[in-house]
């Protein structure tokens, strides 16, 4: 029944975008049919999922399929379900932004472009979570990868965002080349090209190594796991904000769901691979968070907190890894809990700031976080949005982040052997890293929403903000309300992240109670109730005293200099500059400053920023080199179809020959 | 009926001790000033001035300036209801609550350094900007003095890590322990703006951190503010003196006394060590913090050889 429901979903996704198509470019029908649509889609696709949820037998469904060996086969489990509902969700909601953010009067050009590959995106990544054959997978995957692909490219008149579309492709399709021998390996071990668990002794000790190489390379692109995260600042802040948002709130966690389908999949882990991940883990997240302290730009900013936050998940999954291979349940059920409720939360508080900050666009048409300053007077609803968001991605109380790395820590924390199992201690020391990233992100967000939402305007843009509409504030107010939600009565969610776990652990059939008896949700619950209830009496103590006595109107305190201009402010890079400094070793900053001072002081210039190392030291320079050792190839390349299609012919001749 | 006396008694203690706290470590320095100081109330006279008085509001303001203040407050008031003061209890404990009081500390940070920038002054930029900064190593030098108690004590509770038995740990395992305390030390230190980290009475607004931050703050909000300030000493200061002095006679009458005396000493501590210190350069501080933050790693790394 859900998966029915989730396939209805799936095929109105995907043709969402067609009606539009067929209208006229300045046409707001079009607009209006295919966001009807997508809305639909999606909500069908949830409701497949929340039956799922309450308890219906997954009933697979299993198609023929006209190609060789493979064969339409999808079902739902604990797994799959956990992903489809950001997908779902997080698409609703940018559909209805969209609305209002690229207008197709405004946008005609690429407006009808934009809603197609939209819908098809979603369908994309649905289909691939819930394929149960890797060739539907892979076909799922490759949906999801060109959409997201011509999602980036949306305004392709732009020079720099055809540059960041094309990392995007060369990536992704390195991601996909890994994939294809991932499950070419994996056909070999199992015998079909269906993605059921390993039999014990199916795989010898290389090809496990080889899978895991491979899983971990292609799905790392995919997550953006440093150093494979080259692709993913360009691409997220280049594609128009409701694409952010589902770029960086959902299309990584299909990464995330790769590395976890695959190693459930695995008969056993050896501890090595556990280790590796969670080391992965804490670089991505530290040095995600340090590329994020030194941006200037507020999507790109956003799209190194990806990196960030994958960071946190792969630490969970990476814990869960050493679990299954040492036999803990709790540090499986705490890590992979975290992990998987880190998926979600990401996903929400990750859509809003991407929203909120298109809503900034939307209002000041900058991205320059330089440029803005005290937006939260002309846009207050957009800077109440950012700041909801921006306290859930430092993981503070009261707010869905800090459940999600309350149960990781509780994870790395046991590892020390505090409950009854043996202890492994080396995870441990990911607790203060994971407390160094809690922090940076802190310093990170404190300086983006003091430089964007407070003090004044730095610029012209700013000054003459406006609100967003409705059909934008909406959908931030509804993330809005689940972050609240998720981190005020996780208890909720606990039973749909146990059946996660459990789906992903063979034998863990009651991840569920488990993960209720190891974490205190309720003290969660009501110390989250506490600490509102004392915010608000305290600010009503201090409205009613301030009322009750004189206040005063002045200018800020600039040591007796009563003209402050905004420039005087203190800007984002000077507020990251300590920062950026102490990490200098990680993030390379050019910094073009004026060198010694004359004696009678003159016009001045100071520039700095933090390009991507990775990118412009290792990878350009290594895919220059290529590009130049095969440069005799270009020979074959004539650029005419007939030319290729004798290639494929001559080929096809030469594999006949060979069998 | 026993345990609410003692709640009682807990919150008491610690809403009306903290100021104490401040008034103690300015005793202190003007004894080795050799001036008569301040009298050791005055922090008190100042809280209930500064609720009496008017207030001026920048105009570049908004709802954010007034909720910083507000938050600082609350969160270090619940912090201190995390933390096991005597015997072992507190009014609220649960399995990871010391994860809870670093994100509660963390929300506050978060509150009154947006406030600081809520006034668009640079010097207010430049206080937030190093009070997250120094967070940042201040917090892993806190988490790993955390493991090495979870892992001697086999808990993630306060009550647990900082409970009846620690006194046992200091003969079995007093290197790692002592190692933690001096680490937790600097972090108090650093996390309360206290020399050699910041100079709570510097009048030079370009060298401050706290203080800076809070420079437009005025009346009931500033109250609000110093309260919340001393509250945030309370709770580090009751955190190294549990982990320093261990003792739990069973006697509460007796153990109340031990306690207080043992945060009057803490502050008498901190005094002296802002006597006889200078300032570091502001560029030297981040190595102070990786400092602290190694000497709890070689703590933890002597527990799990």
């Amino acid at each position: 029944m859900s998966e029915l429901f989730v396939l209805l979903g799936i095929v109105l996704a995907a043709t969402s975008g067609i009606p539009g198509l067929l209208m006229g470019r300045s046409c707001m029908t079009g607009q209006w049919v295919t966001t009807l649509l997508a809305v639909l889609g999606a909500g069908v696709g949830l409701a497949g999922v929340g039956i799922f949820w309450t308890g219906a037998a997954s009933q697979p469904i299993v198609l023929p399929w006209p190609i060789p060996g493979a064969e339409f086969s999808v079902a739902l489990d604990g797994l799959s379900a956990i992903f489809l509902l950001p997908i779902f969700l997080v698409s609703l909601l940018g559909s209805i932004y969209g609305l209002a953010y690229w207008k197709q009067t405004e946008h005609q050009e690429n407006g009808r472009k934009l809603r197609l590959f939209y819908g098809t995106l979603t369908a994309g990544m649905a289909m691939l979570v819930i394929a149960r054959n890797s060739i539907l997978f892979l076909f799922g995957w490759e949906i999801m990868a060109l959409s997201a692909f011509f999602l980036v490219t949306t305004e392709d008149d732009k020079q720099d965002v055809r540059e960041a579309g094309w990392i995007y492709l060369v990536a992704t399709h390195m991601a996909t080349l890994c994939l294809f021998a991932l499950f070419g390996l994996l056909r070999a071990a199992n015998g079909s090209f269906a993605l059921t668990p390993l039999a014990e002794g199916s795989l010898t000790s290389g090809t496990a190594t080889a899978v895991f190489v491979l899983s971990l390379v292609a799905f790392g692109f995919k997550a953006g796991i440093m150093p494979l995260h080259v692709w993913l600042p360009g691409a997220h802040s280049m594609a128009p904000s409701h694409v952010s948002a589902i770029l960086s709130g959902v299309i990584l966690k299909m990464g995330i769901y790769g590395l976890a389908r695959i190693t459930s999949l695995m008969p056993s882990l050896p501890l090595e691979w556990g280790e590796i991940v969670l080391i992965l883990g804490v670089i991505s997240g530290v040095l995600g968070v340090a590329f994020a302290v030194g941006q200037h730009d507020l999507k790109r900013l956003l799209a190194y907190h990806s990196i960030e936050n994958i960071g946190i998940i792969v630490m969970g999954l990476g814990l869960a890894m050493i679990g299954r291979s040492l036999g803990r349940p709790a540090w499986i059920v705490l890590g992979l809990g975290g992990s998987l409720l880190h998926v979600w939360n990401h996903a929400l508080f990750k859509s809003l700031l991407f929203l909120s900050a298109g809503s900034v666009i939307h209002g000041t048409h900058t991205r320059e976080i330089d440029h803005l300053g005290g937006l939260a007077k002309r846009m207050p609803w957009t800077a109440l949005g950012f700041l909801v968001g921006a306290v859930a991605i430092c993981g503070l109380p009261p707010l869905n982040g800090f459940v999600s790395e309350f149960l990781i820590y509780l994870g790395l924390f046991e590892t020390l052997g505090i409950g009854k199992e043996p202890s492994f201690a080396g995870a441990a020391f990911a607790a203060p890293a994971l407390a160094l990233i809690g922090a940076l992100a802190v310093a990170c967000f404190v300086k983006v929403y003091g430089a964007v939402f407070l003090g004044t305007a730095r610029s012209d843009h700013a000054r003459h903000a406006h609100e967003s509409p409705r059909a934008m504030l909406g959908p931030i107010a509804v993330l809005v309300a689940c972050c609240l939600l998720i981190g005020l009565a996780p208890l909720l969610v606990t039973p749909i992240i146990g059946k996660g776990v459990s789906a992903w652990a063979a034998g863990l059939k009651d991840a569920s109670p488990q993960l209720s008896n190891l974490a205190p949700f309720e003290w969660i619950t009501f110390m989250g109730l506490v600490l509102i209830g004392a915010l608000l009496a305290t600010s009503a103590l201090l409205w009613l005293r301030l009322h009750t006595s004189v206040v005063q109107k002045g200018s800020t305190w600039g040591c007796g200099y009563v003209a402050p201009t905004p420039r005087m402010q203190y800007t984002s890079s000077a507020f990251a500059q300590m920062l950026v400094g102490l990490f200098s070793w990680a993030l390379r900053p050019h910094v073009h400053a004026p060198k010694g001072m004359p004696m009678f002081p003159q016009k001045t210039d100071f520039h700095s920023e933090v390009p991507d190392p990775v990118l412009d030291e290792v990878v350009m320079p290594v895919f220059r080199f290529g590009g130049s050792l095969f440069s005799w190839f270009r020979v074959f390349q004539q650029g005419s179809i007939q030319a290729y299609l004798f290639y494929i012919f001559i080929a096809l001749i030469g594999l006949l020959l060979w069998r | 009926m026993d345990a609410a006396i003692h709640n009682t008694i807990h919150v008491l203690v610690a809403l009306t001790l903290s100021p104490l706290l401040l008034g103690v470590i300015a005793k202190t320095k003007a004894f080795f000033a050799g001036r008569i100081g301040p009298p050791l109330l005055q922090p008190y006279y100042d809280l209930v001035k500064l609720l009496r008085k008017g207030s001026v509001f920048s105009t570049t303001t908004t709802w954010v300036f007034r909720a910083g203040p507000v938050v600082a407050l609350v969160t270090a008031a619940i912090a201190v209801l995390l933390i096991p003061l005597v015997s072992a209890r507190a009014p609220i404990s649960f399995t990871g609550d010391v994860i809870l009081l670093a994100y509660l500390l963390g929300l506050g940070r978060f509150f009154t350094a947006s406030a600081a920038l809520d006034t668009g002054s640079s010097f207010e930029g430049m206080g937030a900007a190093r009070e997250v900064t120094f967070a940042c190593l201040a917090e892993p030098a806190f988490f790993l003095g955390l493991l090495v108690l979870a892992k001697l004590s086999g808990s993630l509770q306060l009550a647990g890590m900082l409970g009846g038995s620690l006194g046992v740990y200091w003969s079995t395992a007093g290197a790692s322990l002592a190692l933690v305390l001096l680490s937790w030390f600097v972090v108090l230190l650093a996390e309360n703006s206290r020399i050699p980290f910041d100079d709570p009475n510097t009048h030079l607004e370009l060298t401050m951190i706290h203080e800076v931050m809070v420079l437009d703050h005025s009346g009931p909000a500033f109250g609000l503010i110093l309260y919340g300030a001393a509250l945030k000493l309370f709770v580090f200061g009751a955190l190294i003196v549990r982990l320093a002095l261990p003792v739990s006679t069973g006697f509460s009458w007796l153990d109340w006394p031990i306690f207080i005396g043992g945060m009057l000493a803490l502050a008498v501590a901190i005094g002296v060590v802002e006597s006889t210190m200078a300032r570091l350069r502001l560029t030297h501080i981040p190595v102070l913090l990786v400092a602290a933050c190694l000497l709890s790693a070689f703590g933890i790394i002597l527990l799990v050889r």
